[in-house]
């Protein structure tokens, strides 16, 4: 619900999330944001920068997931003996010990998930440069949100840690091509996410209607 | 329309659970209302929250001893094997003097799991108690309780490269445990619990006592 005031300023009615009250709401200063006065939960957000600033992070996190994905990520070597693996490889030798269950949710969280969140950033924002309505945007917007949370790359980055601190006493660990795209990746994700605000985008098209 | 102190629920208005937008509910009983803006259904309160997030909570209850009691690992070199669980992983840091692993360890797959378990249970018999006790305080407790559950996911992905790295035969290989699946099973549920559970029925009792 909204209402444009005589000096053309929109409020808007919110709820808040968390706490159900209700706000009127004007409009949030770039790089600001609105909390509820009773809970203190978010309410609105204004990331500083644009949707053109999400488009290139989302476009560089579609490649460094690419390299990410392809390139062995760590090799062990014990005794001249030298093992290589990448996030996939590992996946797929969970799965062949019996332990499916681990193997696909590893999978879905480092590898599904956020393949799902650049392909759906990517699907909202493209046609958006080009000044199109995104086909299927409530959907595509569902999906992301729901996988938001499944997707856990700075999670893994700690892992990775604890395996290797775990194994140094006992072998030589050699960081790969891919660590070091899977940690930009992580960043430019999160930086795409964080300035990625769906209300932007249904601003965006009330505007054009 | 006055905003002042009142809540979407009071005025008949439903906050989309998919877009955020505010939406006036044609009735009483909103079934099969759908948002104006991106067609999602609309619901006053999320449907079956505390029989959902009860039921989640005691799954990952139940899986919570296995998960512990089971090794999450089993390591083969030279022909014998060692098992580690969850506690024996945080202990074998600590008698190795990486402290600040331990730690991290230790909050990651002990204290956070607990610390889930223990504030939704909490936040659920206060909600059905209709308590009135400092509402901000447990509503940010929700909110710490919903962000810090991704984070025990540190364990597993630890096994999964070292599972991927070690395996030499004979020399050494590292096996996951049956615990580890118990674990797994613990962070996918109370992350799911946290989800379902609903801040707002914290508040829904205090509109009703001002009432």
């Amino acid at each position: 619900m909204r209402a444009v005031t005589g000096s053309g300023v929109v409020i808007r009615l919110v709820a808040c999330e968390d706490c159900d009250l209700l706000h009127r709401l004007g409009e949030v200063p770039e790089g600001g944001a609105a909390n509820c006065r009773r809970c203190r939960g978010l309410l609105r957000r204004r990331p500083r920068n644009g949707l053109e600033h999400t488009l290139a992070l989302a476009l560089a996190a579609a490649v460094l997931f690419v390299v990410a994905n392809v390139f062995p990520f760590l090799a062990f070597e014990m005794k001249g003996r030298i093992t290589e693996t990448t996030l996939v490889s590992g996946v797929v030798d969970l799965y062949n010990q019996g332990k499916q269950e681990i193997a696909i949710l590893v999978l879905f969280t480092i590898v599904v998930a956020p393949l799902c969140q650049i392909a759906l950033l990517l699907w909202v924002l493209l046609p958006l440069r080009w000044n199109r309505v995104p086909w299927q945007l409530p959907h595509a917007f569902r999906l992301l949100r729901h996988v938001q949370p499944w997707s856990m790359m700075e999670v893994f980055i700690i892992g990775i840690l604890v395996a290797i601190v775990k194994l140094m006493g006992m072998a030589t660990i050699v960081p790969g091509l891919a660590l070091w795209s899977f940690v930009l990746l992580m960043l430019a994700l999160a930086g795409a996410v964080s300035s990625f605000e769906p209300e932007a985008v249904w601003e965006r098209l009330e505007a054009r209607a | 329309m006055s905003a002042a102190e009142a809540t979407a629920l009071a005025a008949s208005c439903a906050r989309c659970h998919d877009c955020g937008l505010l939406c006036r509910l044609p009735g009483p009983a909103p079934h099969g209302a759908r948002c104006a803006r991106c067609g999602a259904e609309l619901h006053l309160r999320k449907p079956g929250s505390l029989e959902r997030t009860w039921a989640l909570v005691i799954a990952a209850a139940l899986c919570y001893v296995p998960a512990n009691v089971f090794p999450v690992m089993m390591v083969t070199s030279f022909g014998q094997v060692a098992s580690d669980t969850i506690f024996s992983g945080v202990i074998y840091f600590l008698t190795h003097g990486m402290w600040p692993l331990a730690v991290v360890v230790f909050v990651a797959s002990i204290f956070v799991p607990v610390l889930k378990l223990a504030s939704l249970t909490f936040l659920l018999i206060s909600v059905q108690r209709r308590s009135s006790w400092r509402p901000v305080e447990r509503t940010r407790l929700y909110r710490v309780t919903e962000a810090i559950g991704r984070w025990s996911m540190v364990d597993i992905f630890a096994i999964t490269i070292l599972v991927a790295l070690v395996r030499l035969g004979n020399l050494a290989t590292i096996d996951a445990g049956p615990g580890a699946v118990f674990f797994g099973a613990v962070v996918v549920i109370t992350m799911l619990a946290a989800e379902s559970f609903d801040p707002r029925l914290i508040w829904d009792r205090i509109e009703v006592r001002k009432a």
